[in-house]
């Protein structure tokens, strides 16, 4: 098993085939949505191949060491051109191609419309721990 | 996977603080018995599973006395048999009440951070295992495990001869019920609970307003989400599945206690649920009563939340204008704030601006289902603005 993690990007992915923002879409069309991304969660916990899943509210800022003993340096807001994560899935899968199916299935929720939003997500291998057999 | 539905453990949670009390009247250091009896605790949901013994705390005694005394054992061959009892509080003749109540100020105590004295509390008077405080907590078992001991060794030199903060306690058990549900623990129950036991041991008015209060909001826990997890708000949830039962006990708890002239926050604060508890629908609600009791509230603890609750209140009682005007007195830092003003902007007919204010909720949402639900609200008023 390998796992792997799904990063939805509020802002940086190249933009979905059909951007509309929620809140232009109707009541319906947004528990729609919801229910899909519920629905693919439980199922996925299901196969047995869910590790977690977290969302991340669009605030937040860099912050670095400065000198010493003083107070750590802060930067933020966000500016709007920088690339920010909305949240993630971990799955534990077989295989590389189960990874792409399941990231494909997920960029396919109901957006307006009803149809699939055809969201980019973003697809990352974890590296794993050293295996016991080397030899 | 030890969990509540183990038919053992409401009765090991009940016993927990009194086999604690138990043990530091004995001369146990507090720290050293509250881990004695969570091994005990843990040792009897494997071994109850099968016989339950005649006598669950004599069981429970013994088994975390004789914890307690290997531990100090191997300490004291450790450290030049220097036994760590001289620390504990002397034993005499206090009753198991005071027993408890010194157990929830010592748990509380304002030495600690409020997450470690939740944890605490839930372990040493709850009598949770520390894999449950961990999982209602959605953290690794080992993190809440050192979250616990630390917080016992920032009590280590703390002195207990002050009276205790039954405010600080009040405030851990109000935080523990805010956090309600989720996965295996039902922490809002488990509050409740210790909030009972808390009121055997005190009789401050503000202890029973604190029961009502959780009783209160507890009685509407069934109608506050729809089965798929989204947030139904007061004025649409469905106030014929609300428990009867725990309103009719919460508002004579808090009938009994406001007798008594003594008000503070949490009565007050129960006093505003059971006015809602009362009525049968929004509109048929005592709002100019509810706006009566958030000035009470400010007046005893002026805070920048009751304000913007008072403000919605203040809508419906006189209007969405008054209710806006009230919204001007809110600080625009205040969690929420752009949901209420969405919400008296939408009553006051300014659809544009409502719709902008739902976004902009949405996006500040602190958890995904208020989230959802903003997002839900901004989508319905732009509908509006579409098809009028």
């Amino acid at each position: 098993m390998a796992k792997y993690l799904l990063l939805k990007h509020y802002r940086g992915a190249p933009a979905p085939v059909h951007d509309v923002p929620m809140d232009q879409w109707t009541p319906e069309e947004v528990d729609a949505h919801m229910q899909f991304m519920r629905d693919f969660a439980s199922r996925l916990e299901g196969t047995g191949e869910f590790v977690d899943g977290q969302a991340l509210s669009p605030d937040g800022m860099w912050v670095r060491s400065d000198s010493e003993g003083g107070l750590p340096m802060t930067d933020g807001p966000f500016a709007e051109a920088k690339d920010l994560i909305a949240g993630w899935m971990i799955i534990d899968v077989d295989s590389q191609d189960r990874a792409i199916e399941l990231a494909g299935e997920l960029s396919s929720a109901p957006g307006a419309g009803g149809r699939p939003i055809h969201e980019w997500l973003e697809v990352r291998p974890f590296l794993s721990a050293p295996l016991a057999v080397t030899e | 996977m030890i969990d509540t539905a183990d038919a053992d453990a409401p009765l090991l949670r009940a016993l927990a603080p009194e086999v604690l009390g138990v043990l530091v009247r004995r001369g146990a250091d507090f720290a050293t018995a509250e881990d004695a009896v969570q091994e005990a605790i843990v040792k009897a949901l494997g071994a109850w599973r099968r016989t339950q013994p005649d006598d669950p705390k004599g069981w429970l005694i013994t088994t975390a006395w004789r914890s307690f005394l290997d531990v100090t054992r191997a300490e004291s061959t450790r450290q030049g048999r220097e036994l760590r009892v001289a620390s504990a509080p002397p034993a005499g003749d206090v009753s198991g009440a005071d027993d408890t109540l010194e157990l929830y100020f010592r748990c509380a105590h304002p030495a600690l951070s409020t997450a470690s004295a939740v944890a605490l509390t839930l372990r040493a008077v709850g009598g949770l295992t520390t894999r449950q405080i961990a999982q209602a907590y959605l953290v690794p078992e080992a993190t809440m495990a050192q979250r616990i001991s630390r917080a016992k060794r920032a009590l280590v030199d703390v002195r207990f001869d002050q009276p205790g903060d039954l405010t600080a306690v009040m405030h851990v058990l109000y935080l523990m019920f805010n956090e309600g549900y989720s996965g295996h623990i039902d922490l809002a129950s488990e509050a409740i609970r210790l909030a009972r036991g808390l009121a055997d041991a005190s009789d401050d008015p503000e202890v029973a307003g604190l029961i009502a209060l959780m009783l209160l909001h507890h009685a509407r826990r069934a109608a506050r989400t729809t089965p798929g997890g989204s947030l139904v708000p007061l004025a649409e949830q469905d106030r014929g599945v609300w428990d009867v039962s725990l309103i009719t006990e919460g508002v004579a708890i808090l009938r009994v206690a406001l007798a008594r002239d003594h008000l503070g926050p949490y009565q007050a604060q129960a006093a505003i649920a059971a006015l809602h508890a009362d009525a049968p629908s929004v509109a048929e609600t005592d709002w100019v009563q509810i706006v009566e009791w958030y000035d009470e509230l400010l007046r005893l603890a002026d805070h920048p939340v009751v304000r913007l609750n008072r403000a919605v209140a203040v809508c419906e009682a006189d209007g969405a204008p008054a209710g806006l005007v009230a919204l001007a007195q809110v600080d625009d830092v205040v969690p929420r704030r752009s949901a209420v003003a969405a919400y008296l902007h939408e009553r006051n007919g300014d659809l544009r601006t409502a719709a902008r204010l739902y976004t902009e909720a949405a996006r500040d949402a602190p958890n995904i289902p208020e989230r959802n639900h903003q997002t839900r609200q901004a989508a319905r008023i732009n509908q509006l603005l579409r098809n009028p």
